[in-house]
């Protein structure tokens, strides 16, 4: 090598020029394809459709000409640190976690159930037992909860025993979480518990895709309404990714391949939320203490 | 009497008897051991599917998850099916207390498994006085609550610290059920096995006792004196059946032959009293007749010539004369000694005989064979081939048919005559040599006489035979007559 330093650098100088000149194009070309949305579902619907995802996934796909990853956990938990993490764009929420994650999340669409986007609480005890009228019937029985971040199956029936003057941490003579709330009617159909809270939307779809089981339980006690389980952005989610999810969502109702999908649900669309739906939550979770 | 009957029932019926034996006592073995293996598969599949879920609750029980618990344990039992293992699974807490059940309905979360029912009691002690056992096998004495029938408990247990127990309740009926199903399977195949063995058993048992049967009536009947012979085809095998018809067969030979032997011997004795009898008559008559004859003769020499006297001896003679000669004819004397038989004598005699058949058109047939002189007198046996050829001619009647067969062979003398004129009657045939039974219009009746008594005293053998068509005389004459006479 008889080259010189000189020249040596002025080589490496053109090299550099050439890389900045290219980098945009490579740029480019990477983020051609897509990143996809990453979608986290909760047991705040039936989640174990796993068919009926699916058809929702291509459609959405579809829709937003980008691909979708459904991310399922079987606790609200789990979902809420994936959020914290970032690790997800849109989620379907049950109320107490969305009020929970506070500024990490927006509202983006609230599912119209029954023309409201409005649901509640069942308390269900096993159809044997004829006698119970309401939870304070329930002394000493062995009660099962969803899971410790739902409204309806957590929250809802702790705050109507704090209402009544119990200490709602030894009302009961044994307590669990199934982790979801079609499990929880199914451990009340089973008689293993002897009484639980349930979201009325998967208490009535249920009762559509498995009447044997839901005729096994009976209903006691109907709590207020509540804002449905909210579907959620993250906070870092574009204003433009917001808007096109929120749109497709929207629009769902009104072409048949959405209508079908919706209908599976047990739904009639996704509307507009507003945050005062969930002023009850917030009530109940302050009066709990838990925000 | 059960052991009167015939062995056409009393085979068959032992025969069923052992079959039925065989079908029950094999049944039941295999019943018994059905019983025994489902027994066995039960313990062993509750105890590998105790041990398998024993894992995984460990962490249900550990996180106080109850509805993990509920649903590990509540697996088997997705289906209502009859396969399912077990009536019912329980997690029991450190405290024997519920943790879940497969079955909340009956046993109610957080209850105590003393709480549960006298079973449950028994089964909760046990548990408590063998905190290390592995696996722990209760079978339930108490009737009234056999559902809950072989509880096993297996420790729920790491690093020896046992934080709850599985208990796999089985139902005793789930066991019967299935039991009920191979009793039923073994019942069928049973009965499908007496359907076919039994028919065949009662067929086989025919086919063996239908010869002893025939054997047995025909024997029955010979004191009636019927002796029917058996067709050899009936039973053609060499057992013991097939000897007793063999030795049936033989008997019935015997007696046949000695029947035969005693007919001929009373034959015999009566033709001998009856040539005695002759004989002496014709002695007694013989002897006077020389006197008179002799008389006769003188007087016919010198007694008075007028004619009517002559007229009179001449009649006396001739009658005596008759009187001699038929004396002469019954008093056969073959001992008389003469040259030996030769074929020349064959052909005299065919000389002799064919003018009667020619008279009567008869056509004869000679199948003579024999070239050496015989060692038998040839004047008897010329006489008795003559009388027997007469005899066939005449018998043979006009266009008849007769045939002369002659021959030598094992030493004797054969000679067979055959004619085709009417066959013999039964009662002709048993007075045929007797003297005076002429059953013809020819003759005095004495030709065949003389030929037996000629065959009796060469010690031969005359017998007379027919077929439907021909009457046969087969004489057979034992060659050196001298060495049995003097």
């Amino acid at each position: 090598m008889h080259l010189m330093p000189l020249t040596k650098r002025a080589i490496a100088a053109l090299l550099l020029v050439l890389a900045a000149l290219l980098a945009p194009i490579a740029e480019a070309s990477a983020s051609e394809p897509l990143r996809p949305y990453r979608v986290g579902m909760t047991p705040a619907f039936l989640h174990n459709q796993h068919s009926m995802l699916a058809e929702w996934k291509i459609y959405l796909e579809r829709k937003l000409q980008r691909p979708v990853v459904f991310i399922q956990r079987d606790s609200y938990r789990e979902t809420m640190d994936l959020i914290d993490k970032g690790s997800l764009d849109f989620a379907w929420l049950c109320d107490y976690p969305y009020l929970a994650l506070g500024k990490a999340v927006r509202l983006l669409a609230v599912a119209s159930y029954q023309q409201k986007p409005l649901y509640r609480s069942y308390l269900i005890v096993p159809d044997k037992d004829t006698q119970t009228k309401s939870i304070l019937d329930l002394k000493g029985k062995v009660f099962a909860y969803a899971d410790p971040h739902s409204n309806t199956g957590y929250v809802v029936p702790r705050h109507a025993l704090i209402a009544a003057g119990q200490d709602a941490g030894s009302y009961f003579q044994k307590t669990f979480f199934t982790w979801s709330h079609a499990k929880a009617i199914q451990a009340v159909a089973s008689g293993l518990a002897e009484g639980a809270a349930v979201d009325s939307y998967v208490w009535d779809s249920l009762q559509k895709v498995d009447p044997k089981l839901v005729a096994r339980t009976r209903i006691v006690w109907k709590s207020e309404e509540f804002g449905f389980p909210p579907i959620v952005a993250y906070h870092r989610v574009s204003q433009k990714d917001f808007d096109t999810f929120q749109q497709v969502l929207f629009g769902m109702h009104e072409d048949p391949a959405g209508r079908a999908l919706l209908d599976k649900l047990n739904l009639d669309g996704f509307v507009a939320g507003e945050q005062r739906l969930y002023d009850g939550v917030v009530r109940m979770m302050r009066e709990l203490g838990e925000l | 009497m059960l052991f009167n009957l015939s062995l056409r029932y009393k085979l068959p019926l032992l025969g069923a008897v052992l079959i039925l034996a065989t079908a029950l006592a094999l049944s039941a073995s295999f019943l018994a051991t059905s019983w025994d293996n489902l027994h066995k598969d039960m313990v062993k599949n509750s105890e590998d599917l105790g041990q398998t879920m024993a894992r995984s609750l460990f962490t249900a029980l550990l996180h106080d998850n109850v509805w993990q618990a509920f649903e590990t344990i509540s697996l088997p039992f997705k289906e209502d099916s009859e396969s399912t293992l077990a009536e019912s699974l329980i997690v029991l807490d450190a405290e024997r207390r519920v943790f879940a059940s497969s079955h909340p309905n009956e046993h109610r979360v957080t209850s105590e498994l003393s709480s549960l029912g006298a079973d449950f009691q028994t089964l909760d002690r046990e548990i408590a006085a063998n905190p290390e056992h592995p696996s722990l096998i209760l079978e339930s004495t108490i009737a009234s609550h056999f559902f809950i029938a072989i509880p096993i408990a297996i420790a729920i247990a790491s690093d020896n610290v046992r934080i709850g127990t599985l208990i796999v309740a089985h139902n005793k009926d789930q066991i019967r059920h299935r039991f009920d199903r191979s009793i039923r399977n073994a019942v069928w195949i049973t009965l499908l096995i007496l359907a076919v063995l039994l028919p065949v058993n009662w067929y086989w048992g025919g086919r063996m006792v239908a010869p002893l049967q025939l054997v047995t009536r025909r024997l029955s009947r010979i004191n009636a004196g019927e002796l029917t012979p058996l067709d050899p085809h009936l039973y053609p095998y060499r057992d013991e059946v097939g000897a007793l018809y063999l030795a049936y067969r033989q008997m019935l030979d015997a007696m046949r032959e000695k029947l035969a032997l005693e007919q001929e011997v009373v034959k015999q004795e009566k033709m001998a009293a009856v040539g005695r009898l002759t004989a002496s008559i014709a002695h007694e008559i013989n002897n006077p007749l020389g006197g008179m004859l002799n008389s006769v003769s003188t007087l016919k020499r010198y007694g008075p010539a007028d004619p009517l006297s002559q007229k009179t001896i001449n009649l006396l003679e001739r009658g005596l004369s008759q009187i001699r000669d038929t004396v002469a004819a019954l008093l056969v004397e073959a001992k008389v000694t003469s040259r030996q038989l030769t074929a020349h004598d064959i052909d005299d005699v065919m000389l002799l005989v064919a003018p009667s058949a020619h008279k009567q058109n008869v056509e004869i047939d000679w199948e003579t064979n024999f070239g050496d002189p015989l060692d038998l007198p040839s004047t008897p046996v010329r006489q008795l081939l003559i009388n027997l050829v007469l005899n066939a001619i005449q018998a043979a009647g006009q266009h008849g048919h007769v045939t002369v067969r002659t021959g030598t062979g094992e030493g004797a003398l054969s000679l067979v005559v055959e004619n085709d004129g009417q066959v013999l009657s039964a009662e002709h045939q048993a007075r045929l040599f007797e003297p005076f039974s002429s059953f013809s219009q020819h003759g005095n009746g004495l030709g065949l006489w003389i030929c037996y008594q000629i065959v009796t005293q060469l010690r031969g053998a005359i017998r007379a035979e027919t077929t439907s068509t021909l009457t046969r005389f087969v004489v057979a004459l034992p060659l050196n007559p001298q060495g049995s006479s003097e």
